[in-house]
């Protein structure tokens, strides 16, 4: 009569056997080097596939913002790239490019890692300046000829000698607000300051992520100039107020829309696409981009030890305008594209942040050397005040 | 005779090598690396100079900012390990006196949670305890609540999911502590004429101490040593040590910073392994994996 056990007993019986030495070290180890042999051969079959697929064309490594920017981008660029180059495009998602270099730096190789859709002059800068740049040829990138030269110009003048990147998106980080809680009126009266209304605590958010987001936000509400802040004291100061106000400071463009739709706050600072998903979707939030509201251009860089000929391909295609106009659509940031070059489609021209006459003078960006230089001190004492010094 | 009593057992050696080895490159040597790494200089954002300087530590010694964070993990690493010990006990106890046939199930059932992935679980509670979770639709459609009740993005909500994440840890330990009670003693006390509180408070509870002093110096640690959590259920004000340790290396890209603060942990953490050891003894921590 066979016995029925369960793993439990089973497991108690084979322990009891190995201690009362029922099991000897030769039939142990033997079925130890059996599951070794197992596991190396199927360690082995995997490599040999994993090399097959390679063999299959260039593997780029790209890292972004995930949600509905991955979204739109895997989408729209690199599926239609995979199928027609046989290359494999292999999408992470980063909560900012300073994990990107945290990795990269703690593993002393720029392995597994190519394409960052980078944010903004800074980051560029920063990038270039740690020597993980590379040289695009830009021959074998013909669709940058359609790029706004406003656009690439902050580039180029960091590195005059050839672009590590190619600018693709710009949008900007204004106000997001639930209209069932807080009026136009309203919002347009206390603009930037909108994030300091005391009538709000608790139902305020904010992006914990960037420091320079916060002082930017602080330099308008102290009635300095971004580009040009002279008091950081009271740029903090008005950081701690709007701390103070705060139920929770947001880490990803997923966070900042998952608060926003479930009304956890009514009020933040946020980015234009994501705000414009939400609407999409049926939400009653509202965008509005104060006076010397905050821009930002995007960039596909290129980093250091990648497949240039792969990854230049891959730029070019995705600067293609029916690509860019697409991803644009579907990220819901405008294109780096110049309007004035390539007809844009009624859905992209109504963007918030859409500049119409390709030469962005309507934005204000930062500017890359005066928050550069400050960085190491006040990204410091950003940390610190978010968490109540 | 004499040559077998003094003849050198190799075999305690040859077993502990791999172990030694392992623990030698697995972490002696990285946190050694830590260790010199803190006394480097970071001249720029992921920028260090090789260095050996002070000046990391003694911005920890003297600012207030390190102290209060130190204290407020302290603090409720300290809670949450006296809410799971209480959390904990009712259910190992049941576990271990149970007659139920199977119970394996209930073990099955005490890790089943461990196979969903830590940020899932620990995302969940923002579906109970939200604005629109279930807590508070329930309330509202109780007709109990008009508004929402603010439950999240507190300490409150961070010490839920500390003790969600951690309880099982307990739970395991005393239950396996439990187990081992001989199951005569406490019909003894009772046919002595203690009442079933007594025999528990005298006999069973003093027994299963063990467990529960493993359980809550591993719940203690590993709380002590979280930075996800707060980051996820926290607000503003909700940080623990570990979270100034990510801002140091991932946000400031200040290594040596980051590395002095995380030695820091290290030793703080290490005491209070080496304090336990000191009255318990570490061969519970084993026997709830064994």
């Amino acid at each position: 009569m066979t016995k029925k056990m369960d793993s439990t007993k089973r497991y108690e019986k084979l322990r009891e056997a190995v201690g009362n030495g029922d099991v000897d070290r030769r039939t142990f180890f033997g079925l130890l080097g059996s599951a070794g042999i197992t596991a190396g051969l199927s360690g082995g079959i995997m490599t040999a596939m994993a090399k097959h697929a390679r063999a299959a064309g260039t593997e780029l490594h790209f890292e972004g913002w995930g949600g509905v920017v991955s979204e739109a981008l895997r989408k729209h660029a690199f599926d239609p790239y995979e199928a027609a180059t046989g290359n494999k495009v292999i999408d992470a998602t980063f909560g900012g490019e300073n994990e990107v270099l945290t990795k990269v730096k703690a593993a002393g190789s720029t392995d597994g890692h190519n394409i960052l859709h980078s944010s903004g002059v800074s980051w560029y800068k920063r990038w270039t300046d740690n020597g993980y740049g590379v040289v695009l040829n830009e021959d074998n990138i013909p669709n940058m000829a359609n790029v706004m030269e406003a656009i690439i110009k902050p580039f180029r003048d960091i590195t005059p000698d050839g672009l590590s990147a190619v600018p693709y998106d710009y949008g900007t980080t204004g106000i997001a607000y639930n209209t069932k809680y807080v009026s136009e009126e309203k919002a347009k009266e206390l603009g930037a300051n909108l994030l300091l209304d005391k009538e709000l605590k608790g139902k305020i958010g904010g992006w914990g992520g960037d420091w320079a987001n916060r002082a930017w936000y602080g330099a308008l509400q102290s009635g300095q100039d971004p580009n040009n802040i002279e008091d950081w004291d009271a740029v903090w100061d008005k950081a701690r107020e709007h701390r103070d106000l705060v139920l929770k400071y947001w880490g990803s463009g997923a966070e900042l829309m998952d608060l926003l739709a479930k009304e956890e706050i009514y009020v933040t600072e946020a980015w234009s696409g994501r705000v414009a998903a939400l609407q999409e979707q049926g939400h009653p939030i509202a965008y509005m981009d104060p006076p010397n509201g905050l821009a930002w251009m995007e960039s596909m860089f290129v980093l250091k030890g990648s497949p240039m000929e792969a990854a230049e391909e891959l730029l070019n295609f995705m600067l293609a305008p029916e690509t860019a106009i697409a991803v644009a659509d579907g990220q819901n940031y405008p294109s780096s594209l110049d309007p004035t070059k390539v007809p844009m489609p009624e859905g992209v021209e109504k963007l918030p942040a859409y500049d119409p006459t390709g030469k962005l003078e309507g934005l204000v960006f930062r500017d890359p050397v005066k928050w550069v230089a400050v960085e190491k001190d006040q990204s410091k004492m950003w940390n610190r005040v978010q968490k109540g010094g | 005779m004499a040559d077998t009593a003094t003849k050198f057992d190799k075999r305690p050696a040859l077993l502990l090598t791999p172990a030694f080895i392992a623990i030698t490159a697995l972490v002696v040597i990285p946190m050694s690396f830590i260790l010199v790494y803190s006394f480097y200089e970071n001249v720029d954002l992921a920028v260090d100079r090789v260095a050996f300087q002070f000046g990391n530590w003694e911005e920890l010694l003297t600012d207030g900012y390190y102290h209060n964070a130190i204290w407020k993990t302290l603090k409720i690493s300290f809670v949450v390990t006296v809410l799971a010990a209480v959390l904990g006990y009712l259910p190992a106890y049941f576990i271990a006196m149970t007659k139920f046939r199977h119970k394996w199930l209930l073990l099955l059932l005490l890790i089943l949670p461990f196979w969903v992935s830590f940020i899932i679980r620990t995302l969940s509670w923002i579906h109970i305890l939200g604005n629109q979770g279930a807590i508070n639709g329930l309330l509202q459609w109780l007709g109990l609540t008009d508004e929402p009740i603010r439950m999240m993005f507190n300490e409150f909500s961070v010490m839920v999911g500390l003790i969600h994440v951690f309880l099982p840890y307990m739970i395991l330990n005393i239950y396996v502590s439990l187990e081992g009670i001989d199951e005569n003693l406490e019909p003894a006390a009772r046919t002595l004429g203690a009442t079933p509180w007594q025999a528990f408070k005298e006999v069973t509870l003093p027994l299963s101490l063990p467990g529960l002093a493993a359980g809550s110096l591993l719940v203690f640690v590993l709380t002590g040593g979280s930075y996800v959590t707060p980051l996820i259920l926290g607000g503003p004000s909700d940080f623990l040590f570990g979270n100034l340790i990510y801002d140091a290396v991932v946000t400031e890209l200040n290594w040596p910073m980051g590395a002095t603060l995380s030695f820091t942990l290290l030793v703080l953490l290490g005491s209070v392994v080496v304090i336990y050891s000191r009255f318990m003894g570490l061969n519970q921590l084993s026997k709830a994996f064994g």
